[in-house]
C-alpha cells in the first residue's frame, strides 16, 4: 500500500468511476460516472479540466469543458479537436475515439483513506500506478 | 381522435447499421403480449452511412437502403404485422422508396398483401442547394470552402412527418435521415396527440428516443468491464423497450428472458452519450435539458426516468454533407520474440526516413499494436513515451492522399521491409480504401419540406 500521506491513498479512476465516450466530428465527450455517490466530491475536486487536458496532452485538445451533473453523480467532459480529424479524417485505428474513455479511467486520484477503507471491496489498490 | 392511449410501448431493434439482426425477435415477442400502441424502431444511419448508401444507389437505382434491411425485418415482420406492432426505421437511407418496395415484397410473401408502408422524404438537399450555398452554411470546419462535388447532403428531419405517416395509418414508416430520437418521438406525438410546441412532453419523448436509439447501449451493451461492471448474457442481450406515459415520464426496460441489464449505471452512461452541453441537446423537435433528470430503479431491469425539460426547438436544422475524402493506405508488419519492440521501432524509423525522401509532405502515422496502437497520436509522441516488452508487436502504417501514387509507394516500402528491414519481420498486409469527408451545415427551417407518401398505393 503506497499511501503518500497518512490520510489519502492513490487509486485509479477505474476503481471508483466508470465512463463512456462518444464522438461528433472532431469533438469527443466522455461521461464519467461515480461508482458510488461518496466519490463525487473527490472527482469534482481532482478531475478538473486542466487535469483532463494533461491526460490527453498528446492529442492537443483545443478546449476541455466539464459539465457537472450532481443528480446523476456524473460529469460530462467535452474535448475539442482531440480525434485527429474524427472518424472520417483520422489516420488512427479508432477514429471515433471510443476507446478514449479508458484512457481517462487510467488516471489516478487521491482518495481519502477512510473512504477507501469503506469501499475496500471496490478499490483494488494499484500500487505504483500513476497517470 | 377520441381515445388517447394511457401508455405507449416502443422497442428498439437496432442501434446502428451493422447491429445484431436478430435483436428485435424478443422485443416483438414481449410487445405482442402488451396492450396499447406498440412500436418497433430501427436506427441504422450513422453519419457516413448515408453517403455510402448514396454511392450504392448511383451504382444501382434499386439499392441505396440499409444492406441488412431484409435480415433485420425477416425474423419479425410477420409477427409484428399480426400483432399490430408498427415499425419505424431510418433504414431507407438514400432510397426509402426502394426500401418500401422491398418491404412490401417481403410482406406479400408472408401473406400480407396490402400493408400500408409510408415513406418520409425531403431530407436530401443535393438538388435544393448549390455547392456555394452549402459552403455558406457550413459550421466550424471549412471543408466546403473550395466548393467540392457533393456526394450526399441530408438534413435531419424531425418527428412531425413520422407522426403524420402514422396518423394516416402507416403500419411501416421508412425514412432516410431523421434525428435519431425522432424515430421514437414521432410515434409518441401520434399516440398521445402531443402538440408540436408542448416543449416539456416533446423533451421527455426525445429523451426516451435518445435512450433507445443506440439499442443495447442502454441495456448492457457497450458496458461490460469484467470484475468492475459485469453483465449477464452478453450473447443474448435484450434490446431496450420504453414504456411511456402520456405525461412523458417513462420506464426503460428489456424483454423477459434476455441477457444484459438495465440499471442506473447503464442508463446514466447512455443518457450522456454523444451529448455536449447537457442543458442544451439540440434536435429538430425541441431543445432538451438533461440537467434535472432523475433515474430510479423501479424493479429488476427497470429504470424510471423523470425530469426532462424542454425549450423551443432551434430555428435552423442540421445537415450532414459528405464529399470525396481521398484514399487511405494501411500497411502492417509484425515482429515477435526477444527485442521485438526495438526491431519494430527501427522499422518505423526506416519507413519514416525513406518516405520523407520519396514522398515529402505525406503525413505518415505508425501505430505499434502491443505497445500503443489506439491511444496513440499521429505525431508518435505516445509511442516515444511507451516502454514495454510485449511478446510481439504489429506495426500499422497509415497515410492519406487524394492520389494513389504516394500511397502505393508507402505500401511498397512496407512490403520491402521483408528483405531490407529489421530481422524477422513477417505478415505484411497492405490495402488502399476510399474515404469520405463530412461537414455540418445549418439550414433554414423554411427551406426544408418533409413529405409523407404511400408509394405502393394507387394515388
Amino acid at each position: 500500500m503506497s499511501a503518500q500521506s497518512r490520510n489519502a491513498i492513490e487509486v485509479r479512476l477505474h476503481d471508483i468511476a466508470h465512463a463512456r465516450a462518444g464522438d461528433k466530428g472532431n469533438r469527443l465527450n466522455i461521461v464519467l460516472v461515480c461508482r458510488d455517490p461518496a466519490f463525487y466530491e473527490t472527482l469534482a475536486t481532482q478531475v478538473t479540466t486542466e487535469r483532463v487536458a494533461a491526460i490527453f496532452a498528446t492529442r492537443h485538445p483545443s478546449s476541455v469543458k466539464r459539465y457537472d451533473l450532481p443528480r446523476l453523480q456524473a460529469f460530462n467532459f467535452v474535448l475539442d479537436d482531440v480525434l485527429e480529424g474524427g472518424v472520417n479524417a483520422s489516420l488512427g485505428l479508432d477514429g471515433h475515439g471510443k476507446s478514449l474513455s479508458f484512457l481517462l479511467l487510467g488516471a489516478s486520484v487521491r482518495l481519502d483513506a477512510g473512504l477507501a477503507a469503506r469501499f475496500g471491496n471496490l478499490i483494488k489498490l494499484n500500487q505504483g500506478e500513476t497517470s | 381522435m377520441a381515445d388517447r392511449a394511457d401508455k405507449v410501448f416502443i422497442g428498439c431493434g437496432a442501434g446502428f447499421a451493422a447491429d445484431r439482426t436478430d435483436a428485435a425477435v424478443p422485443i416483438v415477442r414481449e410487445l405482442a403480449g402488451r396492450a396499447g400502441p406498440r412500436f418497433l424502431i430501427y436506427e441504422t444511419l450513422g453519419e457516413r452511412t448515408l453517403a455510402l448508401s448514396q454511392i450504392e444507389r448511383r451504382r444501382d437505382p434499386e439499392r441505396g437502403y440499409n444492406p441488412l434491411l431484409e435480415r433485420f425485418l425477416e425474423p419479425v415482420l410477420g409477427d409484428a404485422l399480426r400483432s399490430g406492432i408498427r415499425i419505424v426505421g431510418n433504414f431507407g437511407a438514400a432510397n426509402p422508396r426502394a426500401a418500401a418496395a422491398r418491404i412490401a415484397g417481403m410482406a406479400r410473401r408472408l401473406g400480407f398483401p396490402s400493408v400500408r408502408i409510408a415513406v418520409v422524404e425531403g431530407d436530401d438537399l443535393t438538388a435544393l442547394l448549390s455547392p456555394e450555398q452549402f459552403a455558406a452554411r457550413e459550421t466550424g470546419w471549412t471543408l466546403l470552402r473550395d466548393k467540392p462535388a457533393i456526394i450526399a447532403a441530408n438534413v435531419y428531419l424531425g418527428a412531425a412527418p413520422i407522426a403524420e405517416a402514422l396518423d394516416q395509418g402507416a403500419q411501416v414508416v421508412v425514412t432516410g435521415r431523421v434525428a435519431d430520437p425522432s424515430l421514437a418521438l414521432g410515434p409518441l406525438i401520434h399516440s398521445f396527440g402531443w402538440a408540436l410546441d408542448d416543449w416539456q412532453r416533446l423533451a421527455a419523448g426525445t429523451l426516451a428516443g435518445h435512450l433507445l436509439e443506440c439499442g443495447s447501449q442502454v441495456s448492457g451493451g457497450y458496458f461490460a468491464d469484467p470484475g468492475f461492471k459485469d453483465v449477464p448474457g452478453m450473447d443474448t442481450i435484450g434490446y431496450p423497450i420504453a414504456e411511456i406515459e402520456a405525461s412523458g415520464e417513462f420506464v426503460i426496460t428489456k424483454p423477459e428472458g434476455t441477457g444484459g441489464l438495465v440499471d442506473r449505471r447503464t442508463v446514466t452512461e447512455q443518457l450522456l452519450y454523444e451529448i455536449h452541453d447537457p442543458a442544451s441537446y439540440l434536435t429538430p423537435d425541441v431543445i432538451l435539458d438533461l440537467t434535472q433528470v432523475e433515474l430510479a430503479q423501479a424493479g429488476r431491469d427497470r429504470i424510471r426516468v423523470t425530469g426532462a425539460r424542454g425549450k423551443p426547438r432551434p430555428e435552423t436544422l442540421k445537415a450532414t454533407v459528405c464529399i470525396d475524402g481521398g484514399l487511405l493506405a494501411e500497411a502492417e508488419i509484425s515482429y515477435a520474440g526477444p527485442n521485438a519492440a526495438a526491431r519494430a521501432r527501427l522499422a518505423i524509423q526506416t519507413i519514416r526516413s525513406r518516405m520523407a525522401r520519396r514522398a515529402p509532405g505525406l503525413t505518415l502515422r505508425a501505430d505499434a499494436i502491443g505497445l500503443v496502437s489506439i491511444l496513440g497520436d499521429t505525431a508518435g509522441q505516445s509511442l516515444e513515451q511507451t516502454r514495454a516488452e510485449p511478446a510481439d508487436v504489429r506495426i500499422r502504417f497509415a497515410a492519406e492522399a487524394m492520389q494513389r501514387e504516394p500511397l502505393e509507394l508507402l505500401n511498397a516500402e512496407v512490403e520491402a521491409l521483408y528483405c531490407a528491414g529489421p530481422a524477422g519481420g513477417g505478415g505484411v498486409r497492405t490495402r488502399i480504401t476510399p474515404r469520405l469527408a463530412s461537414a455540418s451545415c445549418l439550414i433554414e427551417r423554411d427551406r426544408v419540406r418533409p413529405t409523407v407518401s404511400f408509394p405502393g398505393e394507387p394515388a
